[in-house]
């Protein structure tokens, strides 16, 4: 069983999109990088306190294309109101996770006592099965999934992380609307 | 006042100074033909919907104003994806109108029922679903801003049959509203100041210059600034195939077409120069050739409006975003102030007598036929340039005749010369000679044409015929797929794979004939000059000119793809002499 960490990983990058609430936007996104041959880690939408206005985070892959031509790109999409690169390290990062895992009431214990350990919740209880919920930090999030695959995972699904700019004296948001990163 | 959105979608049209449109109708679309019975607008009925993409195309390209199509939905639509691909290609201002299946339809695949906005999202600069009648005037202004402003691109407006139908207030927004609209969309027009400098410094300091032009000087209207830069530092022009026009082919400083089949002084100009400026160009693949090997000594300054194009190829020293008129204008001051105080330019002479000695060694040649021998389409060009009337504008396919047309012509003005540039489509010359025909009524439009291309778009000339628009068409006809042969010939062991046309088989002159137009044909080299002289004295219905010529003909000079421009092919009485090219 391996923990693994991606925070300190330079291979990817949030982008915060803020873009105007319309139709067919996400396909325009969404269009954008299938067209351009960049690929991407998750993707979040969700509208924002302003309703003409949506965020679009999304975890892109810069190994393959400079986050530079993604930006400058995606900056070209009318509907693309402010770009944001929020730093991994000065940034709060949040997913949701949930599982369904095997378990009979020989390790039903287990799994309740891991959700315990990292928080979670337990939804539901079946004869031998049992659904889980987490939220926080992703990379906690792959740790828990890693110690549930242990009892067989059944359904898993995630939601892909939203991000907002640490609020500390040291957070720092480049906005890097149509310019030169 | 109240109307149907059919009456606000026309009336927007003609506010938005729309002399001209082209377009088909058909069921979705019916309700915004009537009104336009009314209008002031001009309507060109076409024959099939890309040509009226084309046309809008060609009618934008010599006007500088964004050219107007309107179809119906479904299959209309998806024939407009050539031509609003190749308008995004080549950064052509063009608004395109889309009738789609009432609302309450949308989405149960009526009848001629298409995803327009989802097929035409990546091939438009911006396009758009108006799902209510009110929403129209403002959609059209978008529409309308987007596609002029910035880097100019096609738009698209889709509008249910409903929509057009249903009663609306008649509201016309104001340039705020319009502005205000658009959050997102606020295109950078002045240079950074510093970075202008910063060039004005380097330009100065370079002892081997070139001006690398591309077509966004002629989107952004700034030929004169050009000049006006290029004179006062001495530098030597090159003009991209999107380009050329933009700098005189006759003044002394112009280099003439670098890339895979421009001249070998141009090519190697930029590719031994320590400073390239370049100015609305993107670095495109057909002028670099293999990149890593592309100018690699020279220092970049990239004029660009498009700020995605900036370290896209190749990552610039003075990145400068900005619309390339102002930009240069502001540089050239710059230049000014530096020269005034005290800065000097350095000393280029052994530059300029480099590239003069390419000049002289290595121009623009091919060998003329024997008598008896089939005719050489160069010959024909260069006879049809030298019978041109003044300001004739040229427009042509996309092949071998495209390459010999910019080669062999000589642009002295900008907008007479319209081509398929990024996108590469055949067909496009009958159809974009037609609307730079009727964006330029008082010019010859001539559109050079392969026999292959002229297959695909011919059917317009009835168009043409119809409408009283009297273009004029060489083609160049060597019963081959040309440039395709050429290649297959060069790379492909002359194994000759379904490039073989038919030089008799369709028989033009006829052709041209059942669609109400003179046609005339061209066997030997004696009958070139009457046709093309008979051709020009027609002025009241369209001409074609069928010159058979030469099949084995090939275009050089020739970088071959994935080699770098060091590995040029020169033409074969050239390359003995290619040690020269240092």
């Amino acid at each position: 069983m391996s923990v693994t960490s991606t925070t300190s990983q330079p291979n990817y990058h949030i982008l915060s999109v803020l873009v105007q609430n319309r139709s067919g936007v996400l396909a325009r996104v969404a269009g954008l990088f299938a067209r351009r041959g960049y690929n991407i880690f998750s993707l979040a939408v969700a509208p924002t306190e302003d309703e003409a206005l949506s965020r679009i985070t999304v975890v892109v892959d810069v190994e393959s294309t400079p986050l530079e031509q993604i930006v400058k790109q995606l900056f070209k999409l009318i509907e693309v109101v402010k770009i944001s690169e929020l730093d991994p390290r000065r940034s709060v990062e949040r997913e949701l996770l949930l599982a369904t895992v095997r378990a009979t009431c020989d390790d039903r214990g287990q799994v309740v006592e891991l959700a315990n350990i990292f928080e979670g919740k337990i939804l539901a209880v079946g004869v031998d099965a049992i659904t889980v919920s987490l939220d926080g930090h992703p990379d906690k999030l792959d740790d828990f999934e890693e110690l549930l695959r242990g009892y067989g995972i059944v359904e898993l699904q995630r939601t892909g992380r939203v991000a907002l700019p640490k609020l500390d004296r040291e957070a720092r948001l480049r906005a890097v609307k149509g310019k030169v990163v | 006042m109240k109307m149907t959105g059919a009456q606000a979608l026309i009336k927007a049209l003609e506010m938005e100074g729309t002399e001209v449109m082209f377009g088909l109708p058909g069921g979705c679309i019916l309700p915004a033909y009537d009104p336009l019975l009314d209008s002031s607008i001009r309507h060109i009925l076409v024959r099939h919907e890309q040509g009226a993409g084309h046309m809008a195309e060609g009618y934008a390209h010599v006007t500088g104003r964004p050219g107007v199509a309107m179809v119906t939905s479904g299959p209309a639509a998806t024939n407009m994806v050539t031509p609003l691909c190749d308008a995004y290609m080549d950064s052509i201002p063009m608004v395109c109108i889309t009738g789609q299946v009432p609302t309450s339809a949308i989405g149960t695949d009526a009848f001629q029922e298409c995803d327009t906005v989802g097929i035409t999202r990546s091939v438009t600069k911006h396009n758009e679903l108006v799902m209510s009648a009110q929403d129209l005037p403002l959609a059209i202004r978008q529409a309308f801003h987007i596609a002029t402003t910035g880097r100019p691109g096609p738009t698209l407006i889709d509008i249910p049959k409903d929509v057009l139908q249903n009663s609306m207030e008649w509201h016309w927004p104001t340039d705020a509203e319009v502005i205000d609209s658009l959050p997102g969309y606020r295109p950078t027009m002045k240079g950074h100041p510093r970075m202008i400098k910063e060039a004005a410094r380097l330009i100065l300091e370079s002892e081997r210059p070139i001006l690398y032009v591309g077509g966004g000087v002629l989107k952004a209207r700034a030929a004169e600034a050009l000049v006006e830069l290029a004179e006062l530092t001495n530098i030597h022009v090159v003009t991209t195939l999107m380009a050329r026009g933009a700098f005189p082919d006759s003044h002394p400083l112009c280099l003439g077409m670098p890339g895979m089949h421009g001249n070998a002084t141009a090519i190697t100009a930029m590719q031994q120069s320590d400073l390239l400026v370049a100015l609305g160009a993107r670095f495109d693949d057909r002028i670099t050739g293999k990149v890593s090997s592309f100018a690699q000594q020279a220092k970049i300054i990239h004029v660009d409006i498009d700020p995605a194009e900036q370290g896209k190829v190749r990552r610039p020293d003075v990145p400068i975003v900005g619309d390339c008129r102002l930009v240069i204008e502001e540089i050239v001051k710059a230049i000014r102030e530096l020269l005034a105080t005290g800065s000097t330019q350095a000393d280029t002479a052994v530059w300029k007598s480099r590239i003069s000695g390419w000049r002289e060694q290595f121009p623009l040649s091919y060998e003329p036929s024997e008598p008896g021998e089939a005719l050489k389409p160069q010959f024909c060009l260069e006879a049809l340039r030298d019978s041109a009337p003044p300001d004739t504008i040229l427009v042509s396919g996309v092949g071998q005749h495209q390459m010999w047309s910019s080669q062999y012509w000589r642009f002295d003005k900008p907008y007479t010369w319209v081509n398929s540039g990024g996108l590469g489509t055949m067909g496009f010359s009958v159809p974009a000679a037609i609307g730079a025909k009727v964006g330029r009524p008082d010019a010859t439009v001539w559109a050079i044409d392969g026999d292959g291309c002229f297959q695909m778009t011919a059917q317009e000339l009835v168009t043409a015929s119809t409408e009283r628009i009297p273009v004029k068409v060489a083609i160049l006809n060597n019963s081959y797929l040309g440039m395709v042969r050429q290649w297959q010939e060069m790379f492909y062991e002359e194994r000759y794979s379904e490039v073989y046309l038919s030089p008799d088989t369709p028989d033009f002159v006829k052709w041209a004939e059942a669609m109400g137009c003179v046609g005339i044909r061209v066997d030997s080299p004696e009958e070139v000059q009457p046709a093309i002289d008979k051709a020009n004295s027609i002025d009241d219905r369209p001409v074609v000119v069928d010159f058979r010529v030469a099949a084995s003909e090939k275009v050089f000079p020739m970088v071959p793809a994935g080699f770098g421009n060091d590995d040029l092919l020169l033409p074969p009485s050239q390359m003995a002499r290619k040690e020269f090219l240092r």
